[in-house]
């Protein structure tokens, strides 16, 4: 097989590798494993000026230690989004088994989603030359902060020389990244692609932002639940290895899940309210990219902030876009547990995507209290379910009306 | 006085390119010490917070900037003479 991308006809593409460091897990087994249980990784926000905050709940990983992953001078290099990004690239990579410091590095590459990038560089240094008083910022402030040092730091650690950048659409950016690297493989342009996404936003000024808002909860997460009242973040990375199928069976690679389509819309109509329209074109857009009918869907892992405007909207745009199959399908909001991981979001759920493919198992809908009649689907509440799906959609739709949905099938 | 900055200065630069004080002589250059441009540039920011001074440093076209780093003995001369300056 030539290693040169081929540039006609559709590749089919694999997923051969995944990755995560999140509030839930510091890898793929611990995150399902808590997926599974219906753990909620959202507690106490611990971090500098947290009592300055009125929100002080999110999905933190705790008890972080960059010394135990990174040395001195790539501490002094990573800012935490890139650490989180780098540990999941590793996991995901070597789950793969590729090795790109050959031939292969020439036609692999690295897009990831990020919102805010290195927001605890921008926050830390902003406190040193506002609060402190500081007139001197440590020389590496603007490639640690930079959004697409991750992709870059991915880059090097394993030689990929493709078609490597960051995309940034807030909330939708990993879904929008693993959709471009999805098109790469299957278009010929790149023949392995590392994806997914990562965020960082737990510091004083990234929540402080977000409070601004008002679109945050004091005490929960609770998707589609009648009594919901806010979002509530997260922080943590999801990279996969996508490849071009025929690479990965010729060389007899465990195939996780195929990717089978993807499609983006924009709402162009609000900067923060969602519209159901622009989402079900994005729903509709994706299974009719993946040659799929809307009875092939049997769980779709949704966007479902738990804010009172996206879970109706969003509930609204599924039974628009399935008609009376909407009914039959299961969708969870596994932001219930892992909290909103913004621009690295659509990564982590995609994990909840493949074990539903791979091991029957749906990720349900935790903190699910009463019933929204404005919500009336399937939401998978409180409790993990034994299904067998054969095809599931992501959603994912960001502030700025950007949407971006993704179909994988069961390998 | 002028013995402890050449010390700090040694041992800022010794942290940086990971070796052992002893290991750096007053003829030793950044290059043959392993500090590649983004280590020079660290390092000097060391030097400055460390002597609470601010170095003409130029990343662009070192060899341009009013301070010599061609040699560790040159790189402490003047870093001697900026915090000679200050008082």
């Amino acid at each position: 097989m030539s290693l040169r991308p081929v540039s006609q006809g559709r590749r089919r593409v694999a997923i051969t590798g995944m990755g995560t460091i999140n509030a839930l897990g510091c890898n793929v087994p611990d995150t399902l494993a808590a997926m599974r249980e219906g753990r909620c990784g959202i507690g106490e926000l611990d971090f500098q000026d947290v009592e300055r905050l009125s929100v002080r709940i999110g999905a933190q990983v705790h008890g972080w230690e960059p010394e135990a992953h990174f040395n001195r001078q790539q501490i002094s290099l990573y800012d935490k989004f890139t650490q989180f990004t780098l540990l999941a690239a590793k996991e995901a990579v070597g789950q793969s088994g590729l090795n790109f410091q050959g031939e292969l590095g020439l036609c692999s590459g690295v897009v990831l989603g990020t919102a805010g990038g290195g927001l605890n560089t921008w926050d830390e240094n902003y406190r040193a030359v506002y609060e402190e008083g500081k007139n001197r910022v440590h020389p590496f402030v603007v490639p640690k902060l930079m959004n697409n040092a991750a992709a870059s730091h991915v880059s090097m650690e394993f030689g990929l020389r493709g078609p490597s950048f960051t995309v940034a659409t807030a909330c939708a950016s990993s879904n929008h990244a693993m959709g471009l690297a999805f098109q790469m493989v299957r278009s010929g342009a790149a023949r392995v692609m590392v994806t997914g996404g990562s965020e960082a936003m737990l510091c004083f000024g990234g929540v402080k932002a977000w409070e601004g808002l008002r679109v945050m909860s004091r005490d929960a997460c609770r998707p589609f639940s009648a009594n919901r009242n806010g979002m509530v973040q997260g922080e943590g990375a999801g990279v996969f290895v996508f490849e071009d199928w025929d690479h990965a069976a010729a060389r007899g690679a465990d195939i996780l899940a195929e990717v089978v389509g993807f499609a983006m819309s924009a709402d162009a109509q609000d900067i923060v309210m969602p519209s159901a329209q622009g989402a079900e074109r994005a729903i509709a857009g994706a299974m009719q990219d993946a040659g799929l009918n809307p009875e092939d869907i049997g769980y779709i892992n949704a966007h479902g902030t738990g804010t009172a405007a996206n879970d109706k909207t969003e509930c609204a745009a599924v039974a628009h876009a399935f008609g009376h199959h909407a009914d039959r399908l299961m969708i969870s909001s596994t932001k219930s547990m892992h909290g909103h991981l913004i621009g690295g979001t659509g990564a982590v759920e995609l994990l909840a995507c493949v074990m539903a493919l791979r091991a029957g198992i749906i990720a349900p809908t935790i903190g699910y209290e009463e019933p929204d009649p404005e919500c009336a689907l399937d939401v998978v509440p409180n409790v993990a379910r034994e299904a067998r799906v054969g095809a599931v959609l992501s959603n994912a739709f960001a502030f700025g009306g950007l949407n971006a949905v993704i179909a994988l099938k069961r390998a | 006085m002028s013995k402890s900055v050449q010390d700090r200065v040694i041992a800022i630069v010794a942290e940086q390119a990971m070796l052992d004080p002893d290991e750096i002589t007053l003829g030793s250059t950044p290059a043959e010490l392993g500090i590649d441009s983004l280590g020079l540039v660290e390092s000097i920011f060391a030097i400055e917070e460390a002597f609470d001074i601010s170095i003409p440093f130029n990343a662009n076209e070192p060899a341009q900037s009013d301070f010599d780093i061609s040699s560790m003995g040159a790189i402490i001369a003047a870093v001697e003479k900026l915090v000679a300056g200050k008082a």
